[in-house]
């Protein structure tokens, strides 16, 4: 059986995962993500989601998926229990994302982390000139609706993991799924990091 | 045909059988059904472990009741669990009443039946006759143990014990200790048998047992199977064939007819002694206690994937219990999925049609 093709932003991702590495997924939702890197990549994975219907899916795949919440359960991990540890598109859900973060780097030897970023020129745009939090491709639901309740701008993730005395190894800013060239904190939709403690 | 497989079986293995608690049995009776055909490399089979008053009948209709096999849910012909892809073994546990090495058996020592001279027995105790069971089918791994509630403990104990035999545990609506709560509903069981007069300290005539207590026993543990909201749905405050309150104490309302109903059923089927020493088991279960308590440690040594499924409205093994495991089976390295399912139906859920708890069953096991 062929993976089907990841979303732009989980490739992004993926592409960070070393080959047979041990990988905790957080907020995998059905397993996409898990299920592709374990039939290309070999890898070893494990996932936490929130939503019981997600998680039967993700077992229905195959996938070792814990029922859970990240702001509370990461904690029970052993330090470096896994090469790497992903946050995709969950930071700005979390009550505390420098707590989570801070899991994120003692239970993987490598953090993972994909979010949506608020520099993105349309936001800039939308609250500029339309006055108003701004809707997009990337954050579809309105503000009093959206499960994002910390949104940050690349800019502003680089000063907190630079604040907690993390080491970047990787970033990339996508674009409608491409990597973009210059000023990331403007022109991408989505910033990609990879980090260590 | 082997005479070891099929339906209603049993296999008596001389020899002493020692006990977790210093107690040993001269010999160990095992009553037991298989289903489907174990493979020629032994890698399709599966162990369904069973809660506290059930047997044997998993997918065969009860020799007593009639009823149909109390997991056909889950077990039979387009079922996660098909005997046309697994060898699906089932035994009636130690302690039982159902043809295993029980209170109601014959010391083979004096022609008499144990009774109450029976040794109190533990959960690993089961588990260890049931390896004794597999040794007999010729069946060295476990594709998979699945059990809820107290199969639940079974299935749990089964990583622990025998590491290398188990690939697969599935512990739904399960604990791996009984709480202060578990023991007291179990105590005001044994004592309501213990305080019928017919009970005569366990020496009772098979045709004259304590029914009266095992039949309260019954009604006080069946409330802890179902849920308020359950309850409230199916019951209410409905009057049972009457259009108002008797003034008296017959049987007025429809829930207090039901759980006569179900004492007086279960009297039909199951023994008083039995009843005692399974409760017992499940009241000395405590995973993490050799361990100093730590759950995670009792773990150390697992090899097994897990899956465990919990439900929301189970108050008797809550979801809490299920995380403390999911948890200690993290700390430990050890794989596991884990699912809260919604159901109003409280711990009896998983015996009822539970179609996501069967997706997750048969998504795990498929892997």
């Amino acid at each position: 059986m062929t993976p089907l093709p990841l979303r732009p932003d989980l490739a992004a991702v993926a592409a960070a995962v070393p080959d047979g590495a041990r990988v905790l997924d957080i907020g995998c939702g059905d397993g996409q993500l898990l299920a592709w890197l374990r039939d290309t990549k070999g890898v070893e994975g494990r996932g936490i989601e929130l939503d019981a219907e997600d998680v039967a899916s993700a077992v229905g795949r195959g996938l070792a998926v814990v029922q859970g919440d990240a702001d509370t359960d990461l904690a029970d991990y052993p330090d470096a229990a896994f090469d790497v540890v992903i946050l995709s598109n969950a930071l700005q859900a979390m009550q505390r994302p420098a707590a989570v973060l801070a899991q994120l780097v003692r239970i993987g030897r490598h953090a993972i982390v994909s979010f949506p970023n608020f520099g993105h020129w349309r936001v800039r745009l939308s609250l500029t000139l339309g006055g108003r939090m701004p809707v997009t491709r990337s954050l579809p639901v309105s503000w009093h609706e959206t499960p994002n309740i910390h949104f940050c701008t690349i800019s502003d993730f680089e000063a907190l993991a630079a604040e907690m005395g993390l080491t970047v190894e990787r970033r990339v800013g996508l674009a409608k799924g491409r990597q973009v060239a210059i000023w990331p904190n403007l022109t991408a939709d989505t910033g990609v990091f990879v980090l260590r403690r | 045909m082997d005479q070891r497989f099929g339906l209603d079986r049993s296999i008596t293995l001389p020899g002493d059988f020692p006990l977790a608690g210093g107690g040993v049995l001269p010999e160990l009776t095992i009553a037991y059904e298989t289903y489907g055909r174990l493979n020629a490399n032994g890698t399709n089979a599966i162990l369904i472990c069973h809660a506290l008053t059930l047997d044997q009948y998993v997918a065969s209709a009860h020799p007593r009741t009639g009823k149909p096999g109390w997991w056909t849910r889950l077990v039979g012909p387009g079922k996660p669990v098909d005997p046309a892809d697994w060898f699906v073994i089932c035994a009636n546990v130690l302690g039982g009443c159902m043809g295993s090495t029980g209170p109601t058996s014959l010391d083979p020592r004096d022609g008499q039946a144990f009774a109450m001279r029976f040794p109190v027995i533990t959960i690993s105790d089961m588990v260890a006759a049931q390896a004794r069971l597999l040794d007999h089918l010729g069946v060295d791994t476990l594709a998979a143990v699945i059990g809820g509630s107290m199969g639940g403990m079974q299935a749990l104990t089964w990583a622990v014990k025998h590491p290398a035999r188990v690939k697969k545990v599935v512990a739904i609506a399960t604990a791996a200790r009984h709480s202060a709560q578990n023991i007291a509903f179990h105590e005001v069981g044994r004592q309501a048998i213990m305080a019928d007069p017919m009970w005569l300290g366990g020496q009772y005539a098979p045709d004259a047992p304590p029914a009266a207590g095992l039949a309260v026993a019954r009604m006080a543990a069946h409330i802890t199977y179902l849920s308020e909201e359950g309850l409230t749905e199916k019951f209410g405050r409905r009057l049972q064939n009457r259009d108002s309150v008797s003034f008296g104490f017959d049987a007025d309302f429809q829930v207090e007819s039901y759980l006569r109903h179900q004492g007086l059923s279960f009297v039909e089927r199951f023994d008083a002694n039995s009843y005692l020493y399974i409760t017992r088991a499940m009241d000395y279960f405590d995973l993490a206690e050799p361990h100093g308590g730590n759950l995670a440690r009792a773990f150390a040594g697992v090899q097994s994937r897990f899956c465990l499924v919990s439900f929301t409205s189970d108050w008797l093994y809550p979801t809490a219990e299920s995380r403390r495991i999911v948890r200690a089976l993290n700390a430990a390295g050890a794989p596991v999925s884990f699912v809260e399912l919604e159901s109003p139906f409280g711990h009896d859920a998983f015996l009822l049609d539970a179609p996501e708890m069967n997706r997750v069953i048969n998504g795990f096991l498929t892997a």
